[in-house]
């Protein structure tokens, strides 16, 4: 099990644990703002852009090359840009903090 | 601005795919305090339909995978998720709806997101031969799921190379049955991309074991001992144990056409998704609409269209300014190629092909119109998608012949004309 901390754009901290799926699927199933997985979770439309903590990168890893590709459609996307969709929840991501994209 | 208060007033969403969840959300998100009432005939949860012809075709997942929204999800904004209950009439004039049980609802804002449904062509035959299945809703993947189950080596049919024609072949073909599709054009996808794009995805299909046939006209559907027998309009005939049906859809507007609103190849709508009367909105599939970007009427049969308008109509709907004019977008996975649209090509003057040298299965075709970039179809090369993105939204200029050229960097920067 993984406990996932999201910090959504308005400021709101939110903490909430999975099993499996992605962390797209997790933001969504428990309401949080600004993650919509409108593809549903096929890496194609972005809106599950996340900005990882620093310091949690190495539990994370770094986007796929298609990933970062899709997230340049977004002109905040920095180094810690993840899309949640591409990101499995496993005991490895545990206690990571996602910032959700503006 | 003051945005109206609604406490005590009512939506009613009719059709709770899509369209009409993601409105249901967004009202909530835009303010709207007062009741949501949303109808869907289907008795299953809100899932998302992309998945029907790929990932969930080939799974043994349940449904429940690919929801919309969980279930909880409903209660906790308040939304009043009526499953298997059919909208059978609108009354505009006292605003009330009419279910097929006879009850009666009365609503402030009514959203139309009836979607569309298959088209079953008639071809003589097709409604008295059994095996025949369309693609569209978890329903009908569970029956052609079940029919696969019953006996193995099924050879399969599917009539129409569109995009779920070709998803279901790639589908079928993953799940080592034996399968032909057969066209109705000179080319798969004759009506959405550009010949180089049909020639690639007629080659992959080839590739991994699928018979793709065009100019294949089915023109009538027998049953010959324990198979079906596809007659085509040039003579020829194929067999089969099950029959897929890809020919597009018929866009469900009986319901808003009875109610007076106005409809042509689609629920007529304006740029903020009000109908003709200005308390009903449409969305999705089953909406018309003049797009400014593309100076033409559309209807558009995508998620993309169907989300955007459902943020446009909650907007509306809660008295915020609005407009609706996204750029459409679209995927299409097979096999192992994604393949990412980006714009509308029709109309295009030139298409251009940006090859990759060192993946012939990584291309991208550009669709210009004078220099006016259109659209870009991307094969496993999102670079293309995003720059084909970027460069249409800025409209921005590129330069042609380094686009075609492959030595030339595939840079966006280097690709601009300055």
């Amino acid at each position: 099990m993984a406990e996932i901390t999201f910090i959504t754009s308005s400021g709101e901290t939110i903490t909430v644990s999975g099993n499996s799926g992605s962390v797209m699927t997790l933001a969504v199933d428990n309401g949080i703002s600004g993650i919509d997985g409108d593809c549903g979770g096929v890496c194609s439309c972005a809106t599950c852009h996340v900005h990882v903590a620093p310091g949690d990168m190495s539990k994370t890893g770094e986007a796929s090359e298609i990933e970062k590709d899709m997230l340049e459609l977004d002109d905040n996307a920095d180094e810690y840009s993840r899309l949640g969709c591409q990101i499995e929840i496993s005991d490895a991501i545990d206690g990571v903090v996602l910032r959700v994209a503006k | 601005m003051t945005v109206q208060k609604t406490t005590a007033k009512v939506c009613i969403v009719i059709g709770a795919s899509h369209a009409g969840v993601n409105v249901a959300f967004a009202l909530r998100r835009e303010g709207w305090d007062g009741t949501i009432l949303l109808f869907d005939a289907d008795k299953t949860l809100p899932y998302h339909r992309p998945p029907l012809s790929k990932t969930y075709f080939t799974s043994e997942d349940t449904i429940e995978k690919h929801l919309l929204k969980p279930a909880e999800s409903y209660d906790k904004e308040n939304i009043t998720l009526r499953l298997g209950a059919t909208v059978s009439r609108i009354d505009s004039e006292t605003k009330r709806v009419t279910l097929d049980d006879g009850e009666t609802l009365s609503y402030d804002k009514l959203v139309i997101a009836t979607g569309a449904r298959p088209i079953i062509p008639p071809i003589p035959g097709i409604e008295t031969t059994s095996g025949i299945f369309p693609l569209r809703t978890a329903a009908d993947v569970s029956k052609i799921r079940d029919a696969l189950k019953l006996s193995g080596n099924k050879k399969v049919v599917i009539v129409g190379g569109g995009y779920i024609g070709l998803e279901t072949a790639a589908s079928l073909s993953k799940l080592k049955l034996a399968v032909t599709v057969l066209e109705r054009e000179e080319r798969i996808l004759a009506r959405v991309t550009a010949p180089d794009m049909s020639d690639f995805f007629q080659w992959l299909h080839q590739e991994n074991g699928v018979e793709v046939l065009t100019s294949k006209d089915v023109v009538e559907i027998k049953t010959v001992g324990k198979e079906k027998q596809l007659v085509c309009g040039d003579g020829s005939y194929y067999l089969a144990d099950m029959i897929i049906l890809g020919v597009g859809i018929k866009v469900n507007k009986e319901l808003a056409a009875s109610a007076g609103l106005k409809t042509k190849n689609g629920i007529c709508v304006d740029d903020r998704c009000r109908t003709s009367n200005e308390d009903i909105f449409a969305i999705g599939d089953c909406t018309y609409y003049y797009s400014a970007r593309y100076d033409r009427f559309l209807r558009l049969e995508s998620v993309q269209n169907a989300i955007d308008q459902a943020k446009v109509a909650a907007m509306a709907i809660c008295g915020k300014e609005t407009v609706y004019d996204s750029l459409p977008w679209f995927w299409s996975d097979q096999y192992d190629v994604k393949l990412q649209m980006v714009g509308l090509s029709e109309g295009f003057t030139e298409a251009l092909l940006r090859k990759d040298v060192e993946d012939a299965k990584s291309f991208s075709v550009w669709y210009f119109k004078g220099d006016r970039l259109l659209a870009v179809d991307a094969v496993n090369n999102t670079k293309a998608y995003v720059y084909g993105t970027k460069i249409i939204k800025a409209d921005q200029k590129i330069d042609k012949s380094k686009l075609v050229d492959p030595s030339e960097e595939f840079k966006l920067t280097n690709l601009l004309v300055d």
